[in-house]
């Protein structure tokens, strides 16, 4: 059942002029995605595979689009590549929603493994992070949607466990 | 018919259509035998010249002709999936399936073995799908262009490249010179 926080979200993305989103789903983002799916000023196609929800995107932004990706961020193992020669290289302002699994409140161990990781490889591929943490956190998210289409790049907005748990 | 004799015989019905091209030789040859503002050459990243051009042809309305190689269809095959249950019908996905990797030096594909792409391509839900020869491909095009219907076309073709030179646009010239074709 969404939230709050979920319709706030998603408002923020139309209010930048985001209108299509591609998406693998996770439980943290299932409330975003619910209000995603009753947004009809986003165009949203669910993808397989991240590697491949990039490639939609920038075939939108091609067209003139605003595109913006839902992830998680065990995906990041997957998208090194698409990141680097197809994102940078032809620069596309692309925001990443990503729920940041395996930080504290993971139920699950094994995603603990991929959290390790998780800001390294942002760093390493020289993407703008920023990381949700408490609920006011999500207040920047407005501002990281506009710094986005400025710079034309990726940029990672990485939305912890503790945040889906306090927000409201 | 090898792709470059292929390539060659879509000119008259792809030069003046919006055409995301496939990394490596694809791009190179298509660049090589007429390089247009209306192409999208893929620099890198294999497997998504299918995806980037049905994210296009999501958003706008102008014909879009994703050539993509048996091969990288191969390293994207769910996308079929996505492509199937989101159908556009100002999108065709031409997949040149000549049986092997022809940008790294002509290894078998398994799509030159058992596995038959137009065969995933309807499993995966895609309603138009034909398999085509080398030469049968540009009236194919053609027709799938006129019939304004999302068409899945998998030409079958020999292995082999011509050589030509690599790219060395600048990416972002490429992207601008193309959403400007996409905008005209």
């Amino acid at each position: 059942m969404a939230k709050t926080i979920d319709r706030q979200i998603i408002s923020d993305l139309t209010g930048a002029g985001i209108d299509f989103v591609t998406s693998v789903p996770c439980k943290q983002l299932a409330g975003v995605i619910e209000v995603l799916n009753e947004t009809p000023q986003i165009l949203h196609v669910p993808s397989n595979k991240e590697d491949e929800g990039m490639g939609l995107c920038a075939g939108a932004y091609l067209g003139g689009s605003r595109p913006a990706i839902i992830m998680q961020n065990t995906a990041l193992g997957v998208v090194v590549n698409t990141l680097a020669t197809l994102i940078q290289f032809y620069q596309i302002p692309l925001p990443m929603l990503i729920s940041y699994r395996g930080e504290v409140g993971e139920p699950v161990a094994c995603q603990v493994e991929m959290a390790l990781h998780t800001k390294a490889i942002l760093n390493q591929l020289h993407i703008p992070t920023y990381h949700f943490h408490k609920a006011s956190d999500v207040e920047e998210l407005p501002g990281i949607l506009s710094y986005t289409q400025m710079c034309s790049k990726p940029v990672a907005i990485l939305t912890d466990a503790t945040f889906w748990r306090t927000a409201q | 018919m090898i792709r470059y004799e292929v390539l060659k015989t879509l000119l008259p019905v792809i030069s003046d259509e919006l055409v995301v091209c496939n990394i490596g030789s694809p791009s190179q040859e298509l660049h090589a035998l007429d390089d247009r503002g209306t192409n999208f050459y893929m620099l890198g990243t294999m497997g998504l010249a299918s995806s980037i051009g049905f994210g296009l042809a999501l958003v706008q309305d102008k014909p879009v002709i994703s050539i993509d190689g048996d091969g990288s269809v191969l390293t994207n095959l769910a996308t079929l999936s996505t492509i199937a249950n989101n159908p556009r019908d100002n999108f065709i996905l031409l997949i040149i399936d000549n049986g092997s990797y022809g940008s790294t030096g002509d290894q078998a594909t398994y799509a030159g073995k058992k596995t038959s792409l137009a065969a995933v391509a309807t499993a995966c839900g895609c309603e138009n799908v034909v398999e085509v020869s080398a030469e049968e491909t540009a009236q194919a095009v053609k027709e799938a262009l006129a019939a304004r219907r999302m068409t899945i076309i998998v030409s079958k073709c020999q292995s082999g490249n011509v050589q030509v030179p690599v790219i060395t646009k600048n990416p972002i010239m490429i992207r601008e010179r193309f959403m400007e074709a996409v905008r005209g």
